[in-house]
């Protein structure tokens, strides 16, 4: 994909200038403009685009924050009134960073499960959805530190529930802990670093994004059907196409997101955040926010400290592994029908464990919790090698082309 | 030939020798970089407190702080001294006598920190929920501790742990 001849003309004497010296307007030519795309994607590939709005907003509003923001355990909370009452539109700017978070997850796990149901995992798109990993992996961190600074009890005990997970580690993990405290337990030490990596590591996102997309343009994207894209017929130019088709999704994405800021801007987030940081008070029920609510599902799940750290983390990283799980020849799960069902029975149990993730550990919740932490597991590492061996899929058209256009031929006739 | 070979093996070696000694270099000019995160001089520097234990009546408990931890300070009961010495310890999770966690049987002194993590249990006032066994629970996970701070149920690993202290006078500790 990379390697098709460009088409690029520079305008005008600068840009030819331009073009001998930094051949930059040509990159961006071949890569946004004239880039093929699969004629027959969906408005579920508009997420990419989405995301990256997402990343541009809440670096835009987080670099805004911190000019007004004091990471000292005196004074953190105040600022963060201080930039709800005091500072120019601080309320705006805060609680679109607060609700772009949650934004951020949710066009991420659409993204995900996204790319599930399509097997864009599968070759030769391998090292495309691990780089993705990697990006939630971030992501995760990020949001988890940016959540402590505004330094609320739901803050402080997050911090202190999370930090505590490195003492499961054997013989070393106290000092570990102590490490990344700077103390004895959580504290002003604590709060100073993670400004400074909550600062930093967008940036890191934001670097993966870019090795995400240079990886995406070299193999091409996945569509519904998964075959790859062999004639231009296959394909359309990314612009106008697409870029009108994202541009149309970002807008419609944005309107639930001012929603979220204008309507119901602390909808997403816990009441005992209004409180301040008390490091001898525990609040009765400690509850992430909802998008890491399946992994705390999975945490609390299992009755042994060691092991539901262990768990917790897996569930993350065997995704780094489904490329080599998935034994189907077939990427796109609409050809797959022994597999659907248990597709969507563990975008069940995902959507379940975020439910017991809010519900106090014991008795049926407990269980339950048990039970679809098997599944997670089972799905990756049990249904995925094993369907893929024993499955007749249904049969692929020969390219997207004839699948588009035996389409539009039928709806004609109808 | 052999001058060759001579020369062949002096330059395998002057660059294992430099590569060695960068890597060295190299970690050594690492490490500063990861030991200031380590607990500071002004967070060593908190090391004791001495605290005034005549004013606590029977089956009273108090919370100080200690190393920006809290201490649990309990005053225990007749009762509650007979329940925790009467356990058979090898049934018990994390086994422990409790002769082994106190100086003085009527004085518990623990860090008041749930083992499993990190949460600060609840029972240390009146009308808290203690857990099933009379001495702790902790919200977050749904750990319950003993009136000698063992853990009895629930996922916390370890009995709540014991700081370093000693009796001053039969009415003072000194933590730390």
């Amino acid at each position: 994909m990379s390697d098709h001849s460009s088409s690029y003309e520079p305008s005008n004497g600068f840009t030819r200038w331009l073009d001998e010296r930094l051949p930059i307007m040509r990159l961006m030519h071949g890569q946004f403009i004239d880039f093929p795309t699969p004629r027959n994607l969906n408005y579920l590939w508009t997420f990419g685009a989405i995301l990256t709005f997402c990343l541009m907003v809440q670096i835009i509003t987080g670099i805004i924050l911190a000019m007004h923001y004091v990471p000292h355990g005196m004074h953190a909370w105040s600022s963060v009134e201080h930039i709800m009452r005091d500072v120019n539109w601080g309320d705006l700017i805060r609680y679109t960073h607060a609700v772009g978070a949650s934004m951020f997850f949710l066009a991420a796990y659409i993204h995900m499960f996204r790319g599930l149901y399509y097997g864009s995992y599968k070759s030769p798109r391998e090292i495309l959805w691990i780089l993705g990993v990697m990006i939630i992996l971030c992501m995760i961190m990020t949001a988890f530190m940016g959540y402590s600074l505004v330094w609320g009890q739901m803050s402080f005990w997050a911090v202190t529930v999370i930090t505590n997970l490195f003492t499961a580690i054997p013989v070393v993990g106290e000092s570990i802990t102590q490490w990344i405290w700077g103390g004895y337990s959580v504290g002003d030490p604590t709060l100073n670093r993670l400004l400074s990596l909550h600062y930093l590591f967008p940036f890191i996102i934001a670097a993966l994004v870019g090795l995400h997309i240079w990886a995406l343009h070299v193999v091409g994207s996945n569509n519904p059907v998964g075959v790859e894209a062999k004639t231009p017929k296959d394909s359309v130019s990314f612009f106008p196409f697409y870029v009108i088709k994202d541009g149309f999704a970002v807008i419609v994405f944005a309107l639930l997101f001012a929603w979220f800021v204008f309507y119901a801007p602390n909808y997403l987030g816990h009441s005992d955040n209004f409180n301040e940081a008390n490091p001898l008070q525990t609040p009765p029920h400690i509850v992430p926010e909802w998008y890491f609510l399946p992994f705390y599902a999975i945490l609390r799940a299992i009755p042994d400290k060691l092991l539901g750290v262990i768990a917790m983390v897996a569930a993350i990283c065997v995704l780094f592994v489904i490329p080599w799980l998935d034994t189907s020849k077939v990427r796109s799960t609409s050809y797959r029908p022994l597999y659907k069902p248990f597709f969507w029975l563990f975008v069940i149990t995902c959507l379940a464990l975020g439910y017991l993730g809010a519900k106090a550990p014991e008795g049926y919740y407990l269980l339950a919790s048990q039970l679809f932490t098997a599944y997670y597991f089972i799905h990756f590492l049990v249904v995925m090698p094993l369907i893929g061996m024993i499955e007749t899929p249904k049969q692929l058209p020969d390219s997207i082309a004839e699948d588009v256009l035996e389409d539009t031929s039928e709806a004609e006739k109808a | 030939m052999s001058s060759d070979n001579n020369d062949e093996n002096r330059r395998d070696f002057l660059m294992v020798a430099a590569g060695s000694f960068t890597a060295v270099g190299g970690a050594c000019a690492l490490w500063p970089l990861i030991d200031q995160m380590n607990p500071d001089a002004s967070a060593k520097a908190l090391a004791t407190v001495e605290v005034d234990l005549s004013p606590i009546k029977d089956g009273q408990a108090i919370t100080i702080m200690w190393r920006g931890k809290p201490v649990f300070i309990r005053k225990r009961t007749a009762d509650e001294i007979k329940e925790a010495k009467d356990v058979d310890v090898a049934d018990l999770p994390d086994p422990q006598d409790d002769g082994d966690r106190v100086k003085n049987d009527e004085w518990l002194v623990l860090i008041g920190i749930c083992t499993h993590l990190g949460c600060i249990p609840s029972g240390q006032k009146t009308g808290d929920n203690s857990g099933e066994y009379g001495g702790w629970f902790c919200p977050c996970h749904g750990s319950h501790y003993d009136t000698s701070g063992r853990i009895r149920k629930g996922p916390a690993p370890r009995n709540l742990e014991v700081p370093p202290y000693a009796f001053v006078t039969d009415t003072k500790i000194k933590i730390g």
